[in-house]
């Protein structure tokens, strides 16, 4: 497990290999966080963006190579996280920076599945990677859940899946609309949920059990896994089924979803290139490769695009996936879901044409963010691009040491906009293994054991840090 | 002008070879005193000479063969050994012609096993195990065997491999080189024919019968030195054991080389043909068995089943044994099985027709051009097992099934202008080119082939030799752009 083995008030020093979209966005998400951080690229114009807008230290150079990492500072640094486009050069520094420097917690971003199959080769002895992350799969994975899900703006899941998270826009005709929360209870007697947040017209209201939901409104609420379907039904009329997708863009991420759906729908993966298309083709068995241009009306036509339940926009370029979603949806798609980075792009598109922007930095840095931030923080996930947190963190200790283990939810001194949605509690046998979950929705006077994971909501990125220490042990814990 | 010495020098020595490999029949009938030793003895010393004789007198002109005569050695030995396959034959039986005699000897070289003999039963033990050993020596193949015993063929050794060996892969190869994996193919071959010889010895038949219906079926033959082929037996685990063996010689042999090697069945799962060669089998054998026990064709379920199994795999692998007159059943089931004999044995098998692996890119073919019709724009590729076939492949397996069809139907023709009627005549072609043996009409499993004149034994000689050399290794000699420059 990695973790930093910062002070509490020292800064913690952090290198970045790779200035790309992940590496720019996790240095973005980190520096807030009153963190010293160094950028490594090969790119000098990628460098000098950043350095204009973070405030972040820039080295130019190959971040494999020991010099350049010296150069970086990792004789003293405490974290390396090693992000570049080529798994090669992330495996290479993450040797390097251990058997050079030493330097105590390395993690690495590897493509290329074949290396988590072999899980020997990222040890000590070998490449020294401590913790690996794959964000095309975690973006995939993402947009999985999306299509199983078809009416949900978000799926996000916590405690490995038992609990889930889900943004729905509330539509006319659902059962819930017009009432006010607490008409939910005789709804679902049987369901436990509970509302996280509203965003009305894009600006969060708290929600209460009086507030009613009106159409428009995006409800995020948290449920045990197994409800979910129940709780969106309660507030939309539930969708068909999605049967044909149309994915343009067959790169990364395109192709692995590709791989991972084709034989549950009926897929057509639109490519440009000559060469990608053909190796598309070798690789997928029943999904159809076709091979033209995303933005081609034509050939959208000619594939039935009317008759598509899904269009997904996975080129690398944005405003293609912004131009061919809003294309498919005015021919006829009945959801359109693309891949934006931009936040300001979203914020103009989601919800008119294009029903789900994805962005992939958003996503799949936060299992990252997890591994960096201190104390048993499992998961970060950010609510609506992030105007909002929900943080996984698995409390420890006993009621001497912790400010949460034994107490009660009113004794906990929380940060103001900060919130517990839920808890997950694991009951383990005597050898360890867990045995099952209980999802609980806690109430004022519910009391937080040992080893429980619990959610908390932050309305505010700052509030993060604060929970965080809330929920550490004193030292002579371990 | 070029030089065909160094052919005529590497033929030579094949002839010789195959001299050699006379010595076993003549062993066998001196130790068993059957009367027919004379006959061989001056078989042998014959081919011994002729080989000796060409081999001495083009030596000087030794050199590595090149492309082209690669082609002309393969299809100059399969013309040329048949003839002196022919000789024992001849000299045990005075009254068969050249030409029937010839027939007999490709019929067993290229493993068909249509035959001009009657009274089979009758024959010396080692002229009947000379006939099934000719089957085992061309199922495999003479110049594979060559090619294995003997490096000295030098870089011609891959071309001459390339054109016996039946498969649609060419460039395919199981080790780096040629002379391991022409060994390594007999080595398998001879383990799965003793394999075979033991099993029918346990299911009851005699150590002779035994060995010389082991050559029969791990070459997918169909001579047998019985009449009444296996039905001479009439014994289940008879007929089980050759739809075993039958059905183990019509997989590539290459496959079962790799799982032997790697002491895993995993090289079964990976090949593509696998599937479609069982699944074939079995869809055939279930259908035809409902048809004919619908039409009362025998007197309950379990015989029907019985003899259907064993024809559906005897049939199609182009083995040719029968325990039955399947001519008695209607003529949509002996079609069926006839035409299964065109597309079932996988590549590099010791079975016939266009081989199961072409009936699969082919159908992907089909498959992707109405892919294509419907989605302008599609990318689909031809894939087998999980990789691309490429167009090279693809143009070499679409030229040779047109050539085939193209020979079925003008060797049918050349026969019913000579007189045959139509079934006999199509039946008789489609058995041979697929080596498989027994056709319909005349031809069919209780008659023989001896009801033709020369010319239509001929004609079927030569069907018989293109099928086993898949076509183009003998077309190519046999256009003028070889002959030419």
């Amino acid at each position: 497990m990695a973790r930093v083995s910062a002070d509490g008030c020292g800064k913690v020093k952090i290198i970045i290999l790779g200035a790309g979209q992940v590496g720019a966005s996790v240095a973005e998400n980190l520096v807030s966080e009153a963190n010293d951080i160094t950028l490594v690229d090969t790119s000098p114009e990628f460098l000098e963006v950043l350095r204009d807008r973070l405030e972040v230290r820039t080295v130019c150079g190959n971040g494999a190579s020991p010099l350049i990492l010296e150069e970086a500072g990792a004789g003293d640094a405490d974290l390396l996280i090693a992000v570049t486009q080529s798994d090669q050069t992330n495996l290479c520094a993450c040797r390097v920076a251990k058997s050079l420097f030493n330097l105590p917690t390395r993690i690495a971003r590897l493509r290329s599945g074949d290396f988590v199959e072999y899980p020997e080769l990222l040890n000590d002895e070998n490449f020294a990677v401590g913790f690996s992350i794959c964000p095309e799969q975690i973006v995939t994975d993402h947009i999985k859940r999306l299509i199983s899900f078809p009416e949900a703006l978000q799926v996000l899941e916590f405690a490995g899946g038992v609990l889930s998270l889900i943004g729905v826009r509330a539509f006319e005709g659902g059962p819930l609309i017009g009432h006010p929360l607490k008409a939910m209870r005789y709804h679902m007697p049987n369901v436990e949920v509970r509302i996280a947040a509203i965003y009305r017209n894009g600006e969060p209201i708290i929600p209460r059990g009086d507030t009613v939901i009106v159409p428009g409104d995006e409800v995020f609420c948290l449920a045990a896994s197994v409800h979910i379907r129940q709780v969106m039904r309660e507030l939309r009329r539930s969708d068909q089924p999605m049967r044909r997708i149309m994915i343009a863009g067959g790169g990364n991420i395109g192709f692995r979803l590709a791989r991972s759906i084709e034989h549950d729908y009926n897929v057509k993966l639109l490519e440009v290139n000559k060469r990608r298309s053909e190796y598309l083709a070798t690789q997928l068995d029943r999904a159809l490769v076709l091979r033209g241009d995303s933005t081609d009306e034509k050939l959208l036509e000619n594939e039935g695009i009317d008759e598509t339940d899904l269009f997904v926009a996975l080129t690398n370029n944005e405003e293609d996936n912004i131009m061919s979603a809003s294309l498919a949806k005015r021919m006829g798609a009945r959801r359109t879901l693309a891949l934006i980075n931009r936040k300001s792009y979203v914020d103009l598109v989601q919800g008119g044409p294009i029903d789900i922007a994805i962005s992939p930095a958003q996503i799949s840095i936060g299992t990252l963010l997890a591994h960096v931030r201190r104390g048993d923080v499992v998961a970060v996930h950010s609510l609506r691009r992030g105007a909002a947190e929900a943080l996984e963190i698995v409390a420890h200790g006993n009621e001497k040491e912790s400010k949460v283990v034994g107490k009660s939810i009113d004794q906990i001194q929380l940060p103001r906009g900060a919130s517990i949605g839920a808890i997950v509690r694991v009951e383990k046998r005597s050898d360890g293994r867990v045995v099952r979950h209980e999802v609980i929705m806690p109430h004022h006077d519910t009391v937080i054991q040992s080893d429980d994971h619990v959610i908390v909501f932050c309305t505010h990125k700052r509030l993060v840090r604060q929970v965080e220490k809330l929920f550490q042990v004193g030292f002579t814990f371990l | 002008m070029r030089s065909y010495y160094p052919v005529l020098n590497a033929l030579g020595l094949i002839v010789m070879i195959f001299g050699l490999l006379m010595g076993f029949p003549i062993g066998i009938s001196y130790y068993v005193q059957d009367g027919a030793h004379i006959a061989f003895d001056n078989a042998v010393l014959f081919t011994l000479t002729a080989g000796l004789a060409t081999w001495l007198l083009t030596r000087g002109k030794r050199r590595d063969l090149r492309v082209p005569d690669g082609f002309l050695l393969v299809a100059a030995s399969w013309i040329v050994l048949p003839i002196f396959g022919a000789l024992p034959l001849m000299g045990y039986l005075p009254e068969l012609t050249f030409t029937y005699a010839y027939f007999e000897a490709v019929s067993g070289l290229t493993a068909t096993g249509a035959t001009m003999l009657s009274g089979l039963d009758d024959l010396p033990l080692s002229i009947n195990l000379w006939r099934t050993f000719m089957h085992w020596i061309g199922g495999m193949g003479v110049i594979v065997l060559v090619v294995a015993i003997l490096p000295l063929l030098g870089i011609g050794g891959r071309q001459l491999f390339k054109a016996e060996v039946p498969t649609p892969m060419k460039e395919q190869s199981l080790t780096p080189r040629i002379t391991e994996t022409a060994k390594g193919l007999w080595i398998t071959y001879i383990l799965l024919t003793v394999a075979c010889g033991f099993s029918l010895w346990f299911a009851g038949m005699d150590g002779w019968d035994a060995l010389i219906h082991a050559f029969t079926v791990a070459g997918l033959g169909g001579f047998s030195s019985k009449d009444a082929s296996i039905g001479h037996f009439n014994s289940v685990p008879v007929e089980i054991v050759v739809i075993v063996f039958a059905l183990l010689a019509g997989l590539n042999y290459a496959t079962h080389y790799l799982a032997l090697m790697r002491r895993s069945p995993r090289p079964y799962f990976r090949d593509p043909e696998i599937p479609f060669f069982f699944g074939v089998l079995l869809l055939s054998t279930a259908l035809l068995t409902a048809y004919l026990f619908y039409l009362n064709a025998h007197t309950d379920l379990g015989s029907t089943l019985r003899y259907v199994a064993f024809h559906v795999v005897s049939i199609s692998t182009s083995l040719g044994l029968s325990t039955y007159d399947y001519t008695l059943w209607p003529m949509f089931a002996q079609l069926w099985i006839l035409f299964l004999g065109s597309f079932i044995a996988c590549s590099g098998s010791t079975g016939g027709g266009i081989k199961m692996m072409r009936a699969i890119i082919l159908y992907k073919q089909v498959y992707r051009e109405i892919v294509r019709s419907l989605h302008p724009h599609a990318v689909h590729p031809v894939r087998l097992g999980g990789q691309p076939v490429s167009n090279q492949i693809l143009h070499a397996v679409l030229g040779f099934s047109f050539m085939y069809m193209v020979s079925i139907v003008s060797l049918t023709l050349v026969l019913s202008a000579s007189g045959l009627d139509v079934v006999t005549a199509f039946s008789a072609v489609v058995a041979c080119i697929n080596n498989t043996g027994p056709g319909l009409g005349a031809v069919g499993p209780a008659s023989n082939y001896a009801a033709l004149n020369d010319f239509q034994a001929w004609t079927l000689s030569f069907t018989m030799i293109l099928g086993r050399l898949e076509i183009f290794t003998l077309l190519v000699v046999l256009t003028p752009v070889f002959w030419r420059r």
